[in-house]
């Protein structure tokens, strides 16, 4: 999506969910699995998938798929974060035809921390820092070649800050 | 008001190497101030990298991202003097743009 003025470019991203909801409630017998390819394709936030409370729920929301763990798949994280607040992780993957990446952790209120997309020609490697509330799995999902790859570490965190 | 984007894209032969950190409070909507009262959420939802009028890396944020933002990610196609525009807005509708040369 063309993003030149992004103050017209998120109303009109209101107006395009607003229209949405109202195609679903009136095509109401899609496939539930469209959905995410739908999200994907306009390149919209994916709302839903941020208040899920488990990984499963998340990965069924955001992808409608399952994934699948690989060691392909290399997080980089602490293993204890004295510091919830700013936790710093990596991904980095010798998969192809990567598409997006995202981070999950299991203890957090909200599950799903961040989704990136990745088009062709970027590096399939993303560095972040995120907040955990406490020790936690923590889960970096690859989408590659249509298919969905995992890797999970746990993060001992000495002092909880989903707060910032 | 100085921007709230501060950039540094280096090239690297083909490879481009972005690191951005922005000023965000990214308030999650969970945690409460001192007199109780919870704090509502206000966090970056979205943000974009142009190069050359074609995305090259697009983030979609919850509230669990750690205030004031950092990611780093690397991309192929472009050279030193060209232009990265980088975008975000925030769940109140807020929003920034800035434009870095690359180095």
């Amino acid at each position: 999506m063309n993003k030149i003025d992004v103050g017209f470019s998120a109303t009109r991203r209101l107006i395009l969910q607003g229209a949405g909801a109202v195609a679903l409630i009136g095509l109401g017998n899609l496939p539930f699995g469209l959905t995410p390819a739908l999200a994907a394709a306009n390149d919209k936030y994916p709302e839903e998938a941020f208040k899920q409370k488990s990984d499963a729920d998340v990965i069924k929301t955001l992808y409608g798929k399952t994934a699948e763990p690989s060691d392909k798949v290399k997080m980089d994280a602490p293993e204890i974060a004295e510091n919830g607040a700013v936790v710093p992780i990596s991904v980095s993957t010798s998969l192809a035809d990567v598409t997006s990446v995202a981070f999950l952790v299991s203890e957090n209120p909200n599950v799903l921390i961040a989704k990136y997309n990745i088009p062709a020609g970027t590096l399939p490697s993303v560095a972040n820092r995120i907040k955990m509330a406490k020790t936690s799995n923590v889960t970096v999902l690859v989408e590659a070649g249509g298919k969905l790859y995992s890797a999970s570490k746990e993060v001992k965190v000495t002092v909880g800050g989903c707060g910032g | 008001m100085a921007s709230t984007i501060r950039v540094r894209a280096s090239s690297n032969g083909d490879i481009t190497e972005v690191q951005a950190l922005i000023q965000h409070p990214m308030d999650s909507g969970f945690i409460k101030n001192a007199k109780g009262e919870t704090i509502p959420p206000h966090f970056i939802q979205q943000l974009t990298f142009e190069h050359d009028g074609k995305n090259v890396f697009a983030a979609d944020w919850g509230g669990g991202i750690s205030k004031d933002p950092y990611v780093k990610f690397a991309f192929k196609g472009a050279k030193k003097g060209d232009e990265l525009k980088i975008s975000w807005v925030d769940n109140k509708g807020a929003t920034d743009t800035t434009t870095a040369k690359i180095q």
